[in-house]
């Protein structure tokens, strides 16, 4: 187990939940691309807290940082979908893309 | 050991991340992301942080059995019985996500980092910086009581905004659907009546 | 970390096998008298129903997603000999993590991914229907199930299990039952929670055609049900280090207490399963989240004054 081998674990999935982000239409999908990508985050300062200054807890906390983003990411893009899809039926964000701006 | 461990676990997470956009089943994506969690997880597990590991185990499974239902809410086709592609400009993305993949390993492999390997590490011990750690979970609560108080109340203050701010965009009723137009309606008209009989 | 022998791993699966057992053939005795019929042959009727259903042939429905129903009724048992695994039976437990407690949550949480892959791959409403019902419940439960959780962690100042037995066991400390009592019920009624046990049997109610399982033969469905029956132990056996004291008592040796306040609490939950009626959950969750979340925060906070102050 090295620090490279640990980051380049989160690289990958964070790339793969970039690709999720980028290419899904359905929202939800694109919710599953976030959490992939914020999950690479969670490795990788996880492994610099072991890795790179152990004998302090700020790694700790920065993961714990990432856990709360997932989770107001999550809650927030159900309440979005569920607005949208109460209004006008859809949960495709090709057709919300008037929101954007 | 732990090497061997760690190798597989990360495979696994990362197959099962790319499985959650390659199958058919909504369900079966979910799960697929649930196992890349668990997976993930692992190493975390494997470094010492075994309250943050268990963590992100608790509180993905609960949350990707909530997005389980929103799946088979929204989706159109969840059982995947239909195979389907939902997605757009998907040969851009796959550039993109490649590209990016590159970038940060290239990043990753020549940067030189403080220190190196850490095969004798092992939790509560010495680890690889050398400072002998105390139990992270004891540091992590200290620290989020002491030094860093800040950062705890505003995830605090944000999560309680993001409740907030669910309710008001996922409820289409407000209290006036509830208790009538002059709020003197008891008990209030709710489709499905609670347990209380408010 | 206290690593146990081999031999000890199986023989604490064997006891708690021997609970699960116990509380199905007494669950099958009370049925029995509830119906007049002689109690007796109870005692044997799980053992019966186990080869009827090993003999029998699974059920095979069209468009059913295989994997996901397999993974779902092997994993539900599998969750619940995990949880079992930092509950210490003596002295020590077969794995005492530092963080046992958030490992039996996490272990628990399990059930909810069990039971809905049970309902959606079977390909059945009412499976789904059943499976929607127990992540309705799950919700409920499980905020107050946390606090409860937590509230012993802190009386103890540790989230190792063993530890918070061991602080219950010394002079001058009463069981953790009588400084939280709000948060042992809450504790006996999340384990009914989440062993979907009597009044929270709902997922697998019988108006929906049993549900979750309705689609389940042979050994899917006897993995199901012994998953429930381990769930249900795994909750009565994590009662008694949290707030019964673990193997605190005279005469007998720890393993011989714990055991006894396992059987009883386990009793007392089957029990409490057929004498209360079945409770749905729109209603459960506004009695859990309007009355149990505040009792178990007021109880925590309670019990974080009592251990600042130096009474516990």
């Amino acid at each position: 187990m090295t620090l490279q081998l640990f980051l380049l674990l989160a690289a990958a999935l964070f790339a793969v939940g970039l690709y999720g982000l980028l290419s899904q239409q359905s929202i939800v999908m694109i919710l599953m691309g976030l959490e992939l990508a914020i999950n690479g985050i969670i490795v990788a300062a996880a492994a610099f807290w072991f890795f790179a200054a152990s004998g302090r807890p700020d790694g700790q906390v920065l993961v714990l940082v990432a856990i709360s983003a997932m989770a107001i990411e999550m809650a927030m893009g159900f309440a979005i979908t569920t607005a949208i899809f109460r209004a006008r039926d859809v949960d495709m964000a090709d057709s919300a893309s008037d929101l954007a701006g | 050991m732990q090497t061997v461990i760690f190798l597989i676990c990360a495979v696994g997470a990362v197959a099962a991340g790319i499985a959650v956009f390659r199958v058919d089943s909504m369900a079966r994506a979910t799960l697929a992301l649930l196992a890349s969690f668990i997976f993930a997880a692992a190493p975390i597990l494997l470094l010492g942080l075994s309250y943050l590991g268990m963590l992100v185990i608790l509180m993905m499974v609960m949350e990707m059995m909530i997005m389980a239902v929103f799946m088979v809410m929204y989706m159109m086709n969840p059982a995947g019985l239909m195979p389907m592609k939902m997605v757009h400009n998907n040969k851009m993305s796959l550039v993109i996500a490649v590209a990016v993949f590159v970038l940060l390993a290239a990043g990753v492999l020549f940067t030189p980092w403080p220190s190196g390997t850490a095969e004798a590490a092992v939790p509560g011990s010495t680890t690889a910086a050398g400072r002998s750690a105390a139990d992270p979970t004891l540091a992590l609560g200290l620290d989020l009581m002491g030094p860093h108080m800040l950062v705890m109340i505003v995830i605090g203050l944000a999560l309680f905004a993001t409740m907030v701010a669910v309710v008001v965009l996922s409820t289409h009723r407000g209290r006036y659907d509830r208790f009538g137009d002059d709020l003197q309606r008891r008990p209030a008209d709710d489709p499905v009546r609670g347990g209380l009989g408010k | 970390m206290t690593s146990a022998p081999p031999w000890s791993i199986i023989a604490c699966f064997a006891v708690f096998g021997m609970l699960a057992y116990a509380a199905a053939a007494l669950s099958a005795a009370m049925n029995a008298r509830e119906s007049g019929t002689p109690a007796a042959a109870a005692l044997t009727l799980p053992g019966r129903e186990t080869a009827r259903l090993l003999i029998r042939q699974r059920s095979v429905t069209p468009g059913a997603d295989p994997m996901l129903a397999r993974l779902g009724t092997g994993l539900l048992p599998l969750a619940a000999l995990m949880s079992i695994l930092v509950i210490p039976l003596g002295q020590h437990a077969i794995s005492d993590l530092s963080v046992g407690v958030v490992w039996f949550n996490a272990m628990e949480v399990l059930a909810w991914a069990a039971v809905w892959m049970v309902g959606w791959g079977s390909n059945s409403s009412w499976g789904l229907v059943g499976a929607n019902r127990f992540l309705a419940q799950g919700l409920a439960y499980e905020l107050p199930h946390m606090f409860a959780l937590i509230t012993a962690a802190v009386g103890a100042g540790s989230l190792r299990v063993s530890d918070i037995a061991a602080v219950q066991g010394q002079s001058g400390h009463l069981w953790f039952v009588v400084y939280m009592p709000a948060a042992f019920l809450v504790f006996l009624l999340s384990a009914l929670g989440f062993a979907f046990w009597g009044p929270f049997s709902q997922p697998l109610g019988r108006e929906i055609a049993g549900g979750a399982a309705a689609e389940l033969s042979g050994i899917d469905r006897l993995l199901l049900l012994a998953g429930r029956y381990l769930l249900l132990t795994a909750g009565a056996a994590m009662a008694v280090p949290l707030f019964l004291g673990g193997g605190a008592g005279p005469l007998l040796p720890a393993w011989g207490w714990i055991l006894f306040k396992t059987g009883v609490v386990l009793a007392v939950l089957v029990w409490i399963g057929h004498r209360v009626p079945a409770v749905r959950m729109e209603r459960f969750t506004e009695i859990s989240w309007l009355v149990m979340l505040p009792l178990t925060i007021l109880q925590a906070l309670a019990v974080s004054i009592f251990v600042l102050v130096g009474w516990m």
